[in-house]
Protein backbone atom coordinates (compact mmCIF):
# COMPACT_ATOMS: atom_id res chain seq x y z
CA UNK A 1 0.00 0.00 0.00
CA UNK A 2 2.69 2.46 1.02
CA UNK A 3 4.77 1.51 -2.00
CA UNK A 4 1.85 2.15 -4.32
CA UNK A 5 1.29 5.53 -2.71
CA UNK A 6 4.88 6.62 -3.25
CA UNK A 7 4.99 5.21 -6.76
CA UNK A 8 1.85 7.17 -7.69
CA UNK A 9 3.32 10.34 -6.20
CA UNK A 10 6.52 9.77 -8.14
CA UNK A 11 4.50 9.37 -11.34
CA UNK A 12 2.68 12.61 -10.61
CA UNK A 13 5.95 14.44 -10.11
CA UNK A 14 7.36 12.97 -13.31
CA UNK A 15 4.26 13.91 -15.30
CA UNK A 16 4.36 17.43 -13.87
CA UNK A 17 7.90 17.73 -15.17
CA UNK A 18 6.98 16.18 -18.49
CA UNK A 19 4.04 18.43 -19.21
CA UNK A 20 6.13 21.62 -18.82
CA UNK A 21 9.09 20.39 -20.87
CA UNK A 22 7.63 18.98 -24.07
CA UNK A 23 10.26 18.64 -26.77
CA UNK A 24 8.37 18.72 -30.05
CA UNK A 25 9.14 17.20 -33.41
CA UNK A 26 7.29 19.26 -36.03
CA UNK A 27 6.35 17.02 -38.95
CA UNK A 28 5.51 19.91 -41.25
CA UNK A 29 4.14 19.01 -44.67
CA UNK A 30 1.92 21.89 -45.75
CA UNK A 31 0.66 25.42 -45.28
CA UNK A 32 -0.14 24.92 -41.57
CA UNK A 33 3.60 25.30 -41.11
CA UNK A 34 3.21 29.07 -41.47
CA UNK A 35 0.85 29.12 -38.53
CA UNK A 36 3.22 26.86 -36.65
CA UNK A 37 5.91 29.52 -37.17
CA UNK A 38 3.55 32.19 -35.82
CA UNK A 39 2.99 29.97 -32.81
CA UNK A 40 6.70 29.68 -32.15
CA UNK A 41 7.39 33.37 -32.74
CA UNK A 42 7.41 35.89 -29.87
CA UNK A 43 3.83 37.14 -30.32
CA UNK A 44 2.23 33.86 -29.28
CA UNK A 45 5.37 32.39 -27.79
CA UNK A 46 4.80 28.73 -27.14
CA UNK A 47 7.87 28.91 -24.91
CA UNK A 48 5.57 30.16 -22.14
CA UNK A 49 4.25 26.59 -21.99
CA UNK A 50 7.64 24.96 -22.02
CA UNK A 51 7.21 23.48 -25.50
CA UNK A 52 9.38 25.89 -27.45
CA UNK A 53 12.25 23.58 -28.28
CA UNK A 54 11.78 21.79 -31.62
CA UNK A 55 14.07 18.80 -31.94
CA UNK A 56 14.63 17.70 -35.50
CA UNK A 57 15.39 14.18 -34.46
CA UNK A 58 12.52 11.93 -33.33
CA UNK A 59 14.90 10.30 -30.84
CA UNK A 60 15.07 13.52 -28.82
CA UNK A 61 11.40 14.45 -29.03
CA UNK A 62 8.42 13.42 -26.98
CA UNK A 63 5.68 15.36 -28.77
CA UNK A 64 5.05 14.68 -32.46
CA UNK A 65 3.18 17.60 -34.03
CA UNK A 66 1.71 16.54 -37.38
CA UNK A 67 1.35 19.83 -39.24
CA UNK A 68 -0.40 19.55 -42.59
CA UNK A 69 -1.81 17.06 -45.05
CA UNK A 70 -0.60 13.49 -44.82
CA UNK A 71 -0.74 11.54 -48.07
CA UNK A 72 -0.98 7.79 -48.31
CA UNK A 73 2.57 7.79 -49.67
CA UNK A 74 3.78 9.49 -46.50
CA UNK A 75 1.97 7.07 -44.19
CA UNK A 76 4.88 4.64 -43.71
CA UNK A 77 7.28 7.56 -43.15
CA UNK A 78 5.10 9.09 -40.44
CA UNK A 79 4.59 5.71 -38.82
CA UNK A 80 8.33 5.16 -38.74
CA UNK A 81 9.03 8.59 -37.25
CA UNK A 82 6.54 7.84 -34.50
CA UNK A 83 8.07 4.43 -33.84
CA UNK A 84 11.53 6.00 -33.52
CA UNK A 85 10.41 8.32 -30.72
CA UNK A 86 11.24 7.25 -27.18
CA UNK A 87 8.60 6.63 -24.54
CA UNK A 88 6.70 8.45 -23.23
CA UNK A 89 5.42 10.16 -26.38
CA UNK A 90 2.39 12.12 -27.46
CA UNK A 91 0.93 13.16 -30.80
CA UNK A 92 -0.85 16.36 -31.74
CA UNK A 93 -2.78 16.66 -35.03
CA UNK A 94 -2.34 20.28 -36.10
CA UNK A 95 -5.08 21.47 -38.45
CA UNK A 96 -8.01 19.81 -40.10
CA UNK A 97 -5.97 17.95 -42.74
CA UNK A 98 -3.92 16.13 -40.13
CA UNK A 99 -7.08 15.48 -38.12
CA UNK A 100 -9.49 14.21 -40.78
CA UNK A 101 -8.00 14.82 -44.20
CA UNK A 102 -9.96 18.07 -44.47
CA UNK A 103 -11.32 18.75 -47.93
CA UNK A 104 -8.88 16.34 -49.52
CA UNK A 105 -11.26 13.41 -49.91
CA UNK A 106 -9.51 11.75 -52.83
CA UNK A 107 -7.16 8.99 -53.94
CA UNK A 108 -3.98 10.44 -52.48
CA UNK A 109 -4.73 12.06 -49.12
CA UNK A 110 -5.00 10.08 -45.92
CA UNK A 111 -8.23 10.75 -43.98
CA UNK A 112 -6.43 11.92 -40.86
CA UNK A 113 -3.05 10.91 -39.48
CA UNK A 114 -4.83 8.84 -36.80
CA UNK A 115 -5.12 6.17 -39.49
CA UNK A 116 -1.49 5.27 -38.80
CA UNK A 117 -0.58 6.69 -35.37
CA UNK A 118 -2.59 7.29 -32.18
CA UNK A 119 -3.42 10.99 -31.79
CA UNK A 120 -3.89 12.61 -28.37
CA UNK A 121 -5.10 16.08 -29.33
CA UNK A 122 -6.89 17.19 -32.50
CA UNK A 123 -6.74 20.89 -33.34
CA UNK A 124 -9.30 21.91 -36.00
CA UNK A 125 -8.94 24.87 -38.31
CA UNK A 126 -7.58 25.53 -41.78
CA UNK A 127 -5.12 26.54 -40.53
CA UNK A 128 -5.83 26.82 -36.79
CA UNK A 129 -5.16 30.13 -35.11
CA UNK A 130 -2.22 30.07 -32.69
CA UNK A 131 -4.63 30.55 -29.78
CA UNK A 132 -6.31 27.27 -30.73
CA UNK A 133 -2.98 25.52 -30.73
CA UNK A 134 -2.13 26.91 -27.31
CA UNK A 135 -5.54 25.72 -26.11
CA UNK A 136 -4.79 22.27 -27.54
CA UNK A 137 -1.39 22.30 -25.90
CA UNK A 138 -2.86 23.05 -22.47
CA UNK A 139 -5.38 20.23 -23.05
CA UNK A 140 -2.49 17.91 -23.81
CA UNK A 141 -0.70 19.04 -20.66
CA UNK A 142 -3.82 18.23 -18.69
CA UNK A 143 -3.91 14.78 -20.28
CA UNK A 144 -0.28 14.20 -19.38
CA UNK A 145 -0.88 15.25 -15.79
CA UNK A 146 -4.02 13.10 -15.50
CA UNK A 147 -2.45 10.17 -17.33
CA UNK A 148 -5.42 9.72 -19.66
CA UNK A 149 -5.60 8.60 -23.26
CA UNK A 150 -4.30 5.31 -24.72
CA UNK A 151 -3.29 4.18 -21.22
CA UNK A 152 -3.11 0.38 -21.87
CA UNK A 153 -1.21 0.92 -25.12
CA UNK A 154 1.23 3.29 -23.43
CA UNK A 155 1.83 0.90 -20.53
CA UNK A 156 2.40 -2.01 -22.88
CA UNK A 157 4.85 -0.01 -24.99
CA UNK A 158 6.76 1.16 -21.90
CA UNK A 159 6.78 -2.38 -20.54
CA UNK A 160 8.16 -3.72 -23.82
CA UNK A 161 10.76 -0.96 -24.00
CA UNK A 162 11.91 -1.70 -20.45
CA UNK A 163 12.19 -5.41 -21.15
CA UNK A 164 14.06 -4.74 -24.36
CA UNK A 165 16.47 -2.45 -22.50
CA UNK A 166 17.13 -5.25 -20.02
CA UNK A 167 17.87 -7.60 -22.88
CA UNK A 168 14.82 -9.74 -22.31
CA UNK A 169 13.25 -9.06 -25.68
CA UNK A 170 14.95 -9.07 -29.06
CA UNK A 171 15.33 -5.47 -30.21
CA UNK A 172 13.72 -4.88 -33.57
CA UNK A 173 16.16 -4.02 -36.35
CA UNK B 1 -1.36 35.77 -83.19
CA UNK B 2 0.02 35.26 -86.59
CA UNK B 3 -0.82 32.21 -88.62
CA UNK B 4 2.89 31.65 -89.29
CA UNK B 5 3.42 28.61 -87.10
CA UNK B 6 0.25 26.82 -88.11
CA UNK B 7 0.83 27.74 -91.75
CA UNK B 8 4.32 26.28 -91.74
CA UNK B 9 3.05 23.15 -90.03
CA UNK B 10 0.29 22.63 -92.59
CA UNK B 11 2.64 23.33 -95.45
CA UNK B 12 5.18 20.77 -94.20
CA UNK B 13 2.94 17.98 -92.90
CA UNK B 14 -0.30 18.31 -94.87
CA UNK B 15 -2.83 15.71 -93.75
CA UNK B 16 -0.97 14.90 -90.54
CA UNK B 17 -2.31 18.22 -89.24
CA UNK B 18 -5.94 17.25 -88.85
CA UNK B 19 -7.28 20.63 -87.82
CA UNK B 20 -6.09 23.99 -86.55
CA UNK B 21 -7.57 26.94 -84.75
CA UNK B 22 -6.36 30.00 -82.89
CA UNK B 23 -9.08 30.44 -80.33
CA UNK B 24 -8.35 33.37 -78.00
CA UNK B 25 -5.05 33.87 -79.78
CA UNK B 26 -3.63 30.48 -78.88
CA UNK B 27 -2.35 28.63 -81.94
CA UNK B 28 -3.54 25.06 -81.72
CA UNK B 29 -2.96 22.14 -84.03
CA UNK B 30 -4.67 18.78 -83.74
CA UNK B 31 -2.10 16.38 -85.10
CA UNK B 32 -1.66 12.77 -86.12
CA UNK B 33 -0.18 10.93 -83.09
CA UNK B 34 1.96 8.73 -85.34
CA UNK B 35 3.82 11.85 -86.55
CA UNK B 36 4.32 13.52 -83.19
CA UNK B 37 8.10 13.09 -83.02
CA UNK B 38 8.59 14.36 -86.56
CA UNK B 39 6.33 17.36 -85.91
CA UNK B 40 8.11 18.22 -82.66
CA UNK B 41 11.54 17.91 -84.27
CA UNK B 42 10.41 20.17 -87.10
CA UNK B 43 9.06 22.77 -84.69
CA UNK B 44 12.29 22.73 -82.72
CA UNK B 45 14.71 22.91 -85.66
CA UNK B 46 12.95 24.93 -88.39
CA UNK B 47 14.48 28.41 -88.73
CA UNK B 48 11.87 31.00 -87.81
CA UNK B 49 10.06 28.64 -85.43
CA UNK B 50 12.81 27.41 -83.09
CA UNK B 51 10.53 26.06 -80.39
CA UNK B 52 13.39 25.37 -78.00
CA UNK B 53 11.24 25.11 -74.93
CA UNK B 54 8.64 22.48 -74.07
CA UNK B 55 6.51 24.28 -71.49
CA UNK B 56 4.04 21.56 -70.67
CA UNK B 57 2.93 18.09 -71.55
CA UNK B 58 -0.27 16.76 -70.11
CA UNK B 59 -3.16 14.50 -70.87
CA UNK B 60 -6.94 14.79 -71.07
CA UNK B 61 -9.43 11.99 -70.49
CA UNK B 62 -12.27 12.86 -72.86
CA UNK B 63 -14.69 10.23 -71.62
CA UNK B 64 -18.16 11.74 -71.30
CA UNK B 65 -17.35 14.91 -73.23
CA UNK B 66 -20.32 15.83 -75.48
CA UNK B 67 -18.34 15.86 -78.71
CA UNK B 68 -16.86 12.46 -77.86
CA UNK B 69 -20.09 10.66 -76.96
CA UNK B 70 -20.56 7.42 -78.82
CA UNK B 71 -16.92 7.01 -79.86
CA UNK B 72 -14.86 5.21 -77.24
CA UNK B 73 -11.79 5.16 -79.45
CA UNK B 74 -9.15 7.87 -79.02
CA UNK B 75 -10.29 8.53 -75.49
CA UNK B 76 -7.05 10.14 -74.29
CA UNK B 77 -5.55 13.30 -75.69
CA UNK B 78 -1.94 14.23 -75.06
CA UNK B 79 -1.51 17.99 -75.11
CA UNK B 80 1.83 19.68 -75.74
CA UNK B 81 2.62 23.33 -75.17
CA UNK B 82 5.71 24.66 -76.90
CA UNK B 83 7.38 28.04 -76.86
CA UNK B 84 10.12 29.70 -78.83
CA UNK B 85 12.58 31.67 -76.79
CA UNK B 86 13.91 33.38 -79.93
CA UNK B 87 10.57 34.63 -81.32
CA UNK B 88 8.28 34.45 -78.29
CA UNK B 89 5.68 32.41 -80.21
CA UNK B 90 3.76 29.61 -78.62
CA UNK B 91 1.90 26.65 -80.07
CA UNK B 92 -0.29 23.94 -78.64
CA UNK B 93 -0.37 20.45 -80.13
CA UNK B 94 -3.13 17.97 -79.37
CA UNK B 95 -2.76 14.31 -80.27
CA UNK B 96 -5.62 11.87 -79.85
CA UNK B 97 -3.91 8.74 -78.65
CA UNK B 98 -4.34 5.35 -80.24
CA UNK B 99 -6.02 3.28 -77.48
CA UNK B 100 -5.08 -0.16 -78.77
CA UNK B 101 -7.60 -2.87 -79.64
CA UNK B 102 -9.08 -3.11 -76.13
CA UNK B 103 -9.26 0.66 -75.67
CA UNK B 104 -7.35 0.31 -72.39
CA UNK B 105 -3.75 0.66 -73.50
CA UNK B 106 -3.18 4.09 -75.02
CA UNK B 107 0.27 4.46 -76.55
CA UNK B 108 2.14 7.29 -78.22
CA UNK B 109 5.77 7.92 -79.12
CA UNK B 110 7.89 9.60 -76.49
CA UNK B 111 9.31 13.03 -77.29
CA UNK B 112 12.19 12.72 -74.82
CA UNK B 113 14.47 12.41 -77.86
CA UNK B 114 13.42 15.93 -78.87
CA UNK B 115 13.32 17.62 -75.45
CA UNK B 116 14.95 15.87 -72.52
CA UNK B 117 12.71 17.88 -70.21
CA UNK B 118 9.72 15.87 -71.37
CA UNK B 119 10.96 12.93 -69.30
CA UNK B 120 9.17 13.69 -66.04
CA UNK B 121 6.10 15.13 -67.80
CA UNK B 122 5.61 11.84 -69.61
CA UNK B 123 6.13 9.91 -66.39
CA UNK B 124 3.41 12.00 -64.80
CA UNK B 125 1.05 11.41 -67.71
CA UNK B 126 1.77 7.70 -67.43
CA UNK B 127 1.21 7.74 -63.68
CA UNK B 128 -2.03 9.72 -63.74
CA UNK B 129 -3.61 8.55 -67.02
CA UNK B 130 -1.84 5.35 -68.00
CA UNK B 131 -0.67 6.60 -71.38
CA UNK B 132 2.39 4.62 -72.46
CA UNK B 133 5.17 6.58 -74.12
CA UNK B 134 7.07 4.36 -76.52
CA UNK B 135 10.82 4.88 -76.31
CA UNK B 136 10.78 6.60 -72.94
CA UNK B 137 14.05 5.81 -71.11
CA UNK B 138 12.52 5.24 -67.67
CA UNK B 139 8.73 5.06 -67.65
CA UNK B 140 7.96 4.64 -63.94
CA UNK B 141 5.40 6.22 -61.67
CA UNK B 142 6.51 9.64 -60.49
CA UNK B 143 3.87 10.81 -57.99
CA UNK B 144 2.08 7.71 -56.71
CA UNK B 145 3.78 4.83 -54.94
CA UNK B 146 4.74 1.65 -56.78
CA UNK B 147 2.06 -0.39 -55.00
CA UNK B 148 -0.70 1.81 -56.43
CA UNK B 149 -3.00 0.01 -58.84
CA UNK B 150 -4.64 1.93 -61.66
CA UNK B 151 -4.35 5.52 -62.79
CA UNK B 152 -6.17 7.99 -60.55
CA UNK B 153 -6.84 10.81 -63.02
CA UNK B 154 -8.80 8.58 -65.36
CA UNK B 155 -12.42 9.66 -65.16
CA UNK B 156 -13.56 6.12 -64.37
CA UNK B 157 -11.30 5.83 -61.32
CA UNK B 158 -13.62 5.88 -58.25
CA UNK B 159 -13.57 9.38 -56.77
CA UNK B 160 -12.77 8.44 -53.17
CA UNK B 161 -11.09 5.08 -53.64
CA UNK B 162 -7.99 4.85 -51.44
CA UNK B 163 -5.15 2.36 -51.56
CA UNK B 164 -3.51 2.64 -48.13
CA UNK B 165 0.08 1.54 -47.65
CA UNK B 166 -0.11 1.27 -43.87
CA UNK B 167 -2.83 1.45 -41.24
CA UNK B 168 -2.69 1.61 -37.47
CA UNK B 169 -3.02 -1.53 -35.41
CA UNK B 170 -6.13 -0.68 -33.38
CA UNK B 171 -5.85 -3.52 -30.86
Amino acid sequence: MALEFYSTKLQDALNWARKYSLFSYPFVTACCGMEFMALSAPKYDVARFGAEFPRFSPRQADLLIVVGTITEKQGPILRRIWEQMCEPKWVMAFGVCASTGGFYQNYSAMPGCDQVIPVDVYIPGCPPRPEQVLDGLTMLQQKIADRTGFVPQRERREHDATRAAKGKLPVLP
Amino acid sequence: MSALVLGKLKERFGDAIRATHDLAGDDTAIVDPAQIVAICTFLRDEPGLEMAQMIDLTCVDTIGLPEKSGSPAERYWVVYHLRSIATGRRVRLKAAVDDGPSGENPEIDSITSVWKGANWFEREAWDMFGVKFRGHPDLRRILMYDEFIGHPMRKDYPKEKRQPLVRRDFT
